[in-house]
């Protein structure tokens, strides 16, 4: 009897591959030809492939790659070519936004944001298309569009960070290098310049519910593996027709805290999180520097911020003078 | 079966990320001491590394005088102008106390290679050798900061062992950055950051915010301190500033061996009414170093041999750390004119 108490999934299902429905006539073929891997099977399904690239995932992975390279070859000459440094300073490069001087201008100079800019531009194409093929791929297997909503959700805090943000401040100086590093420094910085974002309370938000995604992941991923040896995991069933799983399922929480959510809504519960996150964390960022240019005195102004007793004699702005 | 690998090669990977995290350069493993500075549960408190504090209280002795002199000798003595040649500044110093003063300098910048090493020993009177030129403005440059900048060396003071520490050319100057190269052409552009080699705290913020701050006189600051967006223009700094200030900061952070909370509340860094004292020190320190560089140390550059220049061919020059060098008071606050007043203020 298959049973789910282990981190790797104990069983894997071999056989001649499922090919799935057939598609419209329209469409494209799939490409590849399945096979089974044992590994893979260990953490998911066995069967990989085949895969539908289509013409909007084949254009997407081109202005993606264009963009990885921009990137890429900008990090590598800003090593000067030297293949040892580009592997040992590789966290540290970065292709960096335009100047401030440069204000909004779509042509800087190449050397001074051109690049940037240029990336900027084939990534997101490269996104909004992988966005479109992934609705458009939901509704040919006639699923709702759930998942590309939720794309959508992370796309907008993108468009807000690389896009919306700085057209509304007036410079692509205030936008995200790309770089693993430089993109935190950024992060920092951004906070620092604008007094501060813990006082933000659509970053307050942000973080509700992006902890509150981690927490409800591992009550839910719990449950279902606590009643996997009663079939828990066939979920979608469950929730028109439930069985042991399932009862044991909602008893557990109803018992250990009052309330549980059904076999459907703990999913809406999780969607939800998960989109409010990208969601609220982007209207924060939005209004950083457009509407509020410093959010300790914002916070100050509105109550959010508490006086505790001055325990050493405070400094003195020697600028102000006296 | 193969599971029985897979479980125990996952915890190994793991146990020895987290070694590498805990003893790998730049990481302090635990424990380390908190002390408290500030109200009770708002994080405000310096952080320190027990064992490296040991090794700092080592490193930061200051060493005694060569030698003792008596009341009754430094009364008798004549002036050291009266005594020898050419001697322009120190020279209506005691001459027992000036042979005592150039004894200690030997000690504290060539210990090695003694008087030759700042004077043609055919005659010392001589000023052909580069390294008298530069010690005659160095000790300029002593009272300046001793007389002038009270409020950063308070009664504390400095000399020349304060930055030489037994070395011709102290351990900790800067260049202008010139950096790993990039390529010449199109593409590579960095913005003077994005460098992991770059001495900022193994950050990629920019690598040289000294140029900016420490000579040039750009704003620091870069908050706003109004709530909303002023209507008309705009008086923050731009996020690149804010990078550049925060290079700096994280320069003095490592310099003196302090965390933010030293200077700053960190719930609001450029609030002055809730940071502690320190923060005052530190703004004159940093306009006192600015006067160092460009009233001493930069106008040096055409005086010394090519060797001694950075690899743009400027003069070297003094950050924080050049005195501070780890703790955040240079020699942990021994005091540094009580045996050396003639270094105190200039005649």
């Amino acid at each position: 009897m298959a049973t789910y108490q282990n981190i790797f999934t104990r069983v894997a299902v071999t056989g001649h591959p499922h090919m799935g429905p057939d598609l419209p006539d329209e469409d494209d073929a799939r490409t590849g030809t399945p096979f089974h891997s044992y590994w893979l099977g260990k953490i998911g399904n066995a069967q990989i492939g085949p895969i539908y690239l289509g013409k909007l995932g084949f254009l997407s992975l081109v202005c993606g790659l264009v963009a990885f390279e921009i990137i890429g070859l900008n990090m590598a000459a800003s090593v000067n070519w030297n293949p040892i440094e580009f592997l040992r300073q590789l966290p540290w490069l970065a292709l960096e936004p335009p100047l401030p001087e440069h204000g909004l201008s779509v042509m800087p100079p190449l050397n001074e944001g051109g690049w940037w800019l240029m990336t900027g531009f084939f990534l997101t194409t490269a996104i909004l298309l992988w966005w479109v093929r992934m609705y458009r791929r939901a509704v040919q297997l006639g699923m709702g569009t759930h998942v590309a909503w939720a794309f959508a959700a992370a796309i907008w805090l993108y468009l807000v960070l690389g896009f919306i943000r700085p057209v509304l401040m007036g410079s692509w100086s205030e936008a995200v290098p790309f770089g693993i590093f430089p993109h935190l420094d950024w992060t920092a910085a951004f906070s620092i310049r604008y007094g501060n974002l813990f006082y933000n309370p659509f970053h307050m938000l942000s973080i509700v519910f992006l902890y509150g995604s981690t927490l409800l992941f591992a009550m839910h991923g719990a449950t279902i593996l606590a009643v996997g040896r009663y079939g828990g995991e066939r979920e979608i069933e469950q929730i028109v027709d439930r069985g042991t799983a399932s009862e044991r399922a909602g008893l557990f929480w109803r018992w250990t805290m009052g309330f549980n959510a059904s076999m459907e809504s703990i999913h809406r519960w999780a969607w939800w999180f998960a989109v409010l996150c990208p969601l609220t964390g982007g209207i924060g960022i939005l209004l950083t520097g457009t509407v509020v240019d410093n959010w300790y005195l914002w916070g100050q102004e509105h109550g959010i911020v508490p006086s505790y007793p001055e325990v050493y004699t405070p400094a003195v702005d020697p600028a102000k003078g006296g | 079966m193969k599971n029985l690998f897979a479980i125990p090669l996952a915890v190994t990977a793991v146990t020895l990320l987290v070694l590498a995290m805990m003893f790998g350069v730049g990481w302090d493993r635990p424990p380390v001491a908190a002390e408290q500075i500030g109200f009770r549960g708002v994080g405000m408190e310096t952080v320190s590394n027990p064992r490296v504090t040991a090794q700092l209280e080592a490193l930061n002795q200051m060493p005694p005088p060569p030698y003792e002199l008596t009341a009754e000798e430094i009364r008798d003595s004549p002036l050291a102008g009266e005594v020898y040649e050419n001697v322009q500044v120190l020279g209506d110093l005691p001459e027992v106390q000036f042979t005592r003063l150039m004894a200690a300098i030997t000690e504290w910048v060539a210990p090695e290679e003694g008087c030759g090493y700042c004077h043609n020993l055919e005659n010392l009177a001589d000023d052909s050798v580069y390294t008298k030129i530069v010690s005659r403005r160095m000790i300029q440059m002593t009272w300046n900061i001793n007389e002038n900048w009270g409020n950063h060396v308070q009664e504390t003071g400095v000399n020349c062992y304060t930055c030489h520490r037994g070395k011709n050319v102290p351990e900790y100057i800067w260049f202008e950055n010139a950096g790993l190269p990039a390529a010449q052409g199109a593409m590579g552009w960095r913005n003077g950051q994005n460098i992991g080699s770059g001495g900022v705290a193994g950050t990629s913020l920019p690598y040289d915010p000294f140029s900016a701050y420490l000579v040039g006189d750009e704003p620091i600051r870069v908050q706003v301190q109004q709530a909303l967006p002023a209507s008309t223009g705009s008086t923050g700094g731009s996020i690149q500033s804010t990078e550049k200030t925060y290079a700096l900061m994280l320069h003095m952070s490592e310099s003196l061996g302090v965390n933010c909370t030293y200077c700053h509340n960190s719930r609001a860094f450029g609030n002055w009414e809730q940071s502690p004292p320190a923060r005052t020190t530190a703004y004159h320190g940093i306009d006192m170093v600015r006067e160092m560089n460009t009233d001493y140390l930069v106008p040096l550059r055409d005086t010394y041999p090519e060797n001694r220049l950075g690899p743009t061919g400027d003069a070297p020059k003094a950050y924080c750390s050049t005195c501070h060098q780890g703790v955040n008071k240079p020699l942990l606050g021994a005091p540094m004119l009580e045996q050396w007043p003639s270094l105190a203020a200039s005649p």
